[in-house]
């Protein structure tokens, strides 16, 4: 079974946690940029962020035969802080970056002006870069908020097949799928989804325009939330087309968008490079 | 290019996306040894721009100016970055300790010696010793001593 989780924070994980992920199948990932727990105060630590996300997170990837790609933008818990926003200036320059695939995860937290702001500015960059987006959906409030998000994409005049929009669940799935945006689920291990409702959405909406990531991070989380869909899929009657479509599929369809997509080797560059992270 | 300073810090990210491979050592090389323009370049680049730069520094005529951007290379955990910038700028101008260091990191990131360039002419006694005292350390830990590091002691 190979795997692109579509969504991921690689920056919270282990080097072993790529290894573990080659071994279930994970081939390649788009990292979004996001939140890290303790949030930041200044302009510097978005962009030391964003330089790890095109560097070293790539590299040490590369190590583990897994394609590491990411989207950038600042997310919208930090959009509400004056002293973050000001990275939308920023953000321009990195966008035009080779391994930058989308822009995101962009749209709501709080559902404040300042967000939405946000929000509309960086679907903008998206349309002037030609990338598509990835748009996150907001934990409380999460049908009025997803149904907002799709206004503000619709009123930008996003084509809803360059937009993802993530962490969906049973109540706001059915307003995606009208949508003509692509759906994107979360499968955690408490909170979010779960394979088996995962599986059960899949017999109620079909495979296309889905995609199923772990979105690991630095909370409660297990990259490898992905294979088990694939194993749950197949266990409940799928072909092994269907989960490919999937799990791979739809992700590279998605993100290939961008023009930007390399699926390669995986190799860092150097084959002496060896398969540990050294630590000089 | 020629009509608009800012305009190469939009090319050069997307040069080789849009204009294929080579398209950014044609830009370094228009940039007529423009050292502040090269190094903000640098800063701002991905890993990708940065070794383009770090491997055209013998062409780019800026003397020692780009020290810092090679000890920066020097600085980071990524091997294809620390074998660039031991390439020929770094033998020429880095001082001996840091060229000693640079070889020594390598040898720990398992980036072949036959990689650095002016190995021979610039090693000494104190990068031999260093080297030796590596050896005793991989054989104290039951460990075997890479061949490269071998024939140089």
């Amino acid at each position: 079974m190979r795997i692109f989780d579509p969504h991921i924070h690689m920056t919270s994980r282990t080097t072993d946690d790529y290894q573990r992920m080659h071994d279930a199948g994970v081939r390649a990932v788009v990292e979004p940029a996001f939140w890290l727990g303790q949030p930041r105060t200044n302009i510097g630590s978005f962009l030391d962020y964003f330089d790890a996300l095109l560097g070293w997170e790539p590299y040490r990837a590369a190590q583990y035969g897994i394609r590491h790609h990411c989207a950038l933008a600042l997310n919208p818990k930090e959009a509400n802080d004056r002293r973050c926003a000001e990275v939308l200036a920023e953000l321009p320059r990195y966008l035009l970056k080779d391994s930058v695939v989308a822009v995101g995860e962009v749209g709501y937290d709080s559902m404040t002006p300042e967000e939405e702001r946000a929000f509309e500015a960086q679907l903008a960059m998206a349309a002037e870069n030609d990338l598509p987006v990835l748009v996150h959906t907001p934990h409380r409030d999460k049908v009025a908020g997803s149904r907002r998000s799709l206004d503000v994409v619709k009123a930008a005049g996003m084509p809803p097949g360059r937009v993802l929009v993530d962490h969906l669940n049973e109540p706001t799935v059915g307003l995606v799928a009208d949508s003509g945006c692509w759906m994107g689920f979360s499968i955690y291990p408490d909170t979010k989804m779960d394979p088996g409702r995962m599986v059960a959405i899949l017999k109620e909406y079909g495979t296309a325009r889905m995609l199923v990531n772990s979105a690991a991070d630095w909370g409660r989380s297990d990259p490898l939330k992905t294979r088990e869909v694939g194993d749950a899929m197949l266990a409940a009657g799928f072909g092994q087309d269907e989960v490919d479509q999937v799990l791979w599929h739809n992700p590279v369809a998605f993100y290939g968008q961008s023009g930007r997509l390399d699926l390669g080797t995986g190799s860092a560059g150097l084959d002496y490079a060896g398969n540990t992270i050294r630590r000089g | 290019m020629e009509a608009d300073h800012g305009a190469v810090h939009l090319l050069f990210p997307q040069a080789e996306r849009r204009g294929g491979t080579g398209a950014r050592r044609a830009l370094l090389a228009a940039l007529h040894a423009d050292e502040a323009t090269i190094r903000t370049l640098y800063e701002r680049g991905d890993t990708g721009e940065r070794l383009t730069i770090l491997t055209a520094l013998p062409e780019l005529g800026l003397g020692a100016a780009a020290i810092p951007l090679v000890e920066d290379a020097l600085r980071t955990n990524d091997a294809r970055l620390v074998a660039a910038a031991l390439g020929p700028y770094g033998a020429r101008w880095l001082d001996d300790h840091a060229f000693r260091q640079g070889v020594l990191k390598c040898v720990f990131m398992e980036i072949p010696l036959a990689s650095v360039s002016g190995l021979d002419r610039r090693t000494d006694a104190e990068l031999t010793r260093m080297l030796s005292d590596y050896a005793t350390e991989r054989r104290a830990a039951g460990r075997p001593v890479p061949h490269d590091i071998l024939e140089r002691i």
